[in-house]
């Protein structure tokens, strides 16, 4: 079995969030990086569990991006996997991403391929659809629950109103989210380890963006908040339906 | 040249969410001088043609059960077959568990820009451009769709277009449907309760519930409120709910009309995931909690106090109304 975990770097959730560059370009400046946490706490782990469960599986990690990936890469090796590959890419679209996914799919032929959700900066999700429809492979979105069997793999998928479980063929990309697995952190031989294991820096062929993002913006401040006395709690029902109109 | 829009079935009926979704391709539609199309997969046994009242022109029915398993494979052809004969050059899908499994694929399969959890109506008058949240909330892009045909999923609550009154025209569709290659060995619906990404209020608790044997009055609010029902972190990690009610950063993210925050401080990982609300309310016994600083309406007070007169203050509403 061969499988290749997807994962991006985001700003910690903590980060203070600003734009340079007329609004333009995100603003890094100390920025803590970390791995976008559904990649890491969901999909990164279940494949792990799956290499360690059984021990032939070969596990790889990718990242699109500059070399400034490679400390989120090694950190993920520290956890755990074989390999590792970075797309050379500046692009932020996601469909060339994509693309250049489905090239590294074609190459390597992953039976299994992972990824987070959605990632926490660009709340976009659509990186593993696209792949699947570009490789192709079956793709199950927002996974609970995996569990491979003799003609494929068993899943549990969040629908509408409720959860489906699945059976269906490999190849299969799987967009994993809260349930999936456990956060663990990388120890000091994993930390070491990481250090020798390969990281392929791969040159993709050009592809034509779907998408650019024009201009970012910071949402307007808040009015401040409208404070109720608790000897009153009636006057808040009262905002609510007439000046808030919710109620 | 239309715009097509994904229509939601469930249990054989539209949901109501669509609805808005409807209202938003149609004001598209008008503002590119088309018309507004809707896409309805599944059988149904609701009048279509009331979906007019939303905007649409004409309603497509693709009357075939299979089509009951969301299957992406399945739904990109199906929707790509329908893009073509209609001549559609704008998709519009609801944000939602089955536009999260399907319009990436028909993003890719078509090689039309998606804009994923749009929040405003595109500006057509230099291109093509339209406004998402990014960073969970805290920030805005503008995204230019470069391609000829468009894909945008909107994001729940966000846009409110008023009906404009109509019957569409409803045609019965023969495409052929694709067989899948999946199996559904079950579905759990979450029963009674009000699924919390659809809610349009949500009530939600935290540590200073201080245990799940206080979570009574909560649940009675909820109720006044027809709303779902949310807990912070710490309360799903304690199991003192179950963890499909934790949202935040790692939970669930929510955009409900309105939200309540019973005794959650407001860790900026919760926030992360309730800030696209419309109204938020905090209740917190802290004046300090960090929460007051991203509520609209809060009351410093003790929440076994508080609460309870606020479910009968609803109540009374409810009575008067």
């Amino acid at each position: 079995m061969k499988i290749l975990v997807c994962i991006s770097r985001t700003p910690d959730t903590t980060s203070r969030i600003a734009f340079t560059d007329n609004s333009t370009r995100f603003d890094e400046t100390d920025v803590q990086w970390i791995i976008n946490p559904y990649d890491e706490w969901y999909a990164l782990v279940r494949a792990i569990e799956i290499k360690e469960k059984n021990p032939e599986t070969v596990l790889h990690l990718v990242s699109a991006g500059g070399p400034e990936l490679d400390a989120i890469l090694r950190k993920a090796l520290a956890l755990g996997g074989d390999e590792a590959f970075r797309i050379d890419t500046d692009s932020k679209d996601s469909y060339t991403i994509a693309a250049h996914l489905a090239a590294l799919c074609h190459q390597q032929q992953y039976q299994l391929i992972f990824t987070g959700k959605e990632a926490i900066d660009t709340n976009n999700g659509v990186l593993g659809g696209m792949l699947a429809e570009l490789y192709p492979a079956e793709y199950v979105s927002l996974a609970t629950q995996l569990e491979l069997s003799s003609d494929g793999c068993t899943v549990t998928r969040e629908i509408e109103g409720g959860e489906e479980t699945l059976t269906c063929p490999l190849p299969a990309v799987i967009s994993c989210q809260k349930g999936m697995a456990e956060q663990r952190i990388p120890n000091m031989r994993g930390i070491m380890g990481a250090r020798t294991k390969p990281l392929h820096v791969v040159t993709p062929e050009a592809v034509s963006p779907l998408t650019s993002i024009v201009q970012y913006e910071l949402p307007a401040p808040k009015a401040g908040v409208k404070l109720v006395s608790a000897d009153q709690p009636e006057e808040l029902i009262r905002l609510l339906h007439e000046e808030a109109k919710v109620l | 040249m239309s715009v097509l829009i994904i229509a939601d079935l469930q249990d054989g009926h539209l949901k109501k969410s669509s609805n808005s979704v409807i209202s938003y391709g149609s004001a598209i539609a008008r503002q590119l001088g088309s018309e507004a199309y809707v896409l309805v997969l599944g059988t149904c046994s609701d009048d279509l043609s009331a979906l007019g009242n939303f905007g649409a022109s004409k309603v497509y029915q693709l009357d075939d059960a299979s089509l009951a398993v969301i299957d992406p494979k399945v739904y990109t052809q199906v929707i790509a077959d329908v893009v073509s004969s209609t001549g559609a050059r704008v998709v519009v899908f609801g944000n939602n568990p089955t536009a999260k499994a399907v319009a990436p694929g028909l993003s890719a399969k078509l090689g039309a820009g998606l804009v994923a959890g749009a929040c405003a109506l595109p500006d057509t008058s230099n291109g093509f451009t339209i406004k998402k949240t990014v960073f969970s909330g805290k920030a805005f892009a503008t995204v230019s769709i470069l391609t000829e045909v468009k894909i945008i999923t909107l994001q729940p609550n966000s846009v409110t277009i008023a009906p404009v009154g109509g019957i569409a025209q409803v045609e019965k569709l023969s495409v052929s449907v694709p067989a899948t290659a999946r199996k559904v060995a079950g579905v759990k619906k979450t029963e009674g309760e009000v699924p919390l990404t659809e809610a349009d209020v949500v009530v939600s608790g935290g540590r200073g519930m201080k245990g799940p044997e206080h979570w009574g009055i909560l649940l009675d609010l909820a109720k006044a409120l027809k709303a779902g029902t949310a807990c912070s972190r710490p309360v799903g990690d304690a199991h003192w709910r179950p963890h499909h009610e934790h949202v935040g950063q790692t939970g669930v993210q929510i955009a409900p009309n309105l939200y309540f925050a019973l005794g959650i401080s407001g860790a900026i990982q919760h926030l992360a995931g309730v800030n696209r609300s419309k109204v938020i309310v905090v209740i917190n016994k802290d004046p300090e909690a960090p929460f007051f600083k991203a509520a609209d309406y809060g009351i410093v007070g003790d929440l076994f106090e508080v609460v309870p007169r606020l479910t009968a203050a609803i109540e009374k509403l409810h009575a008067e109304k």
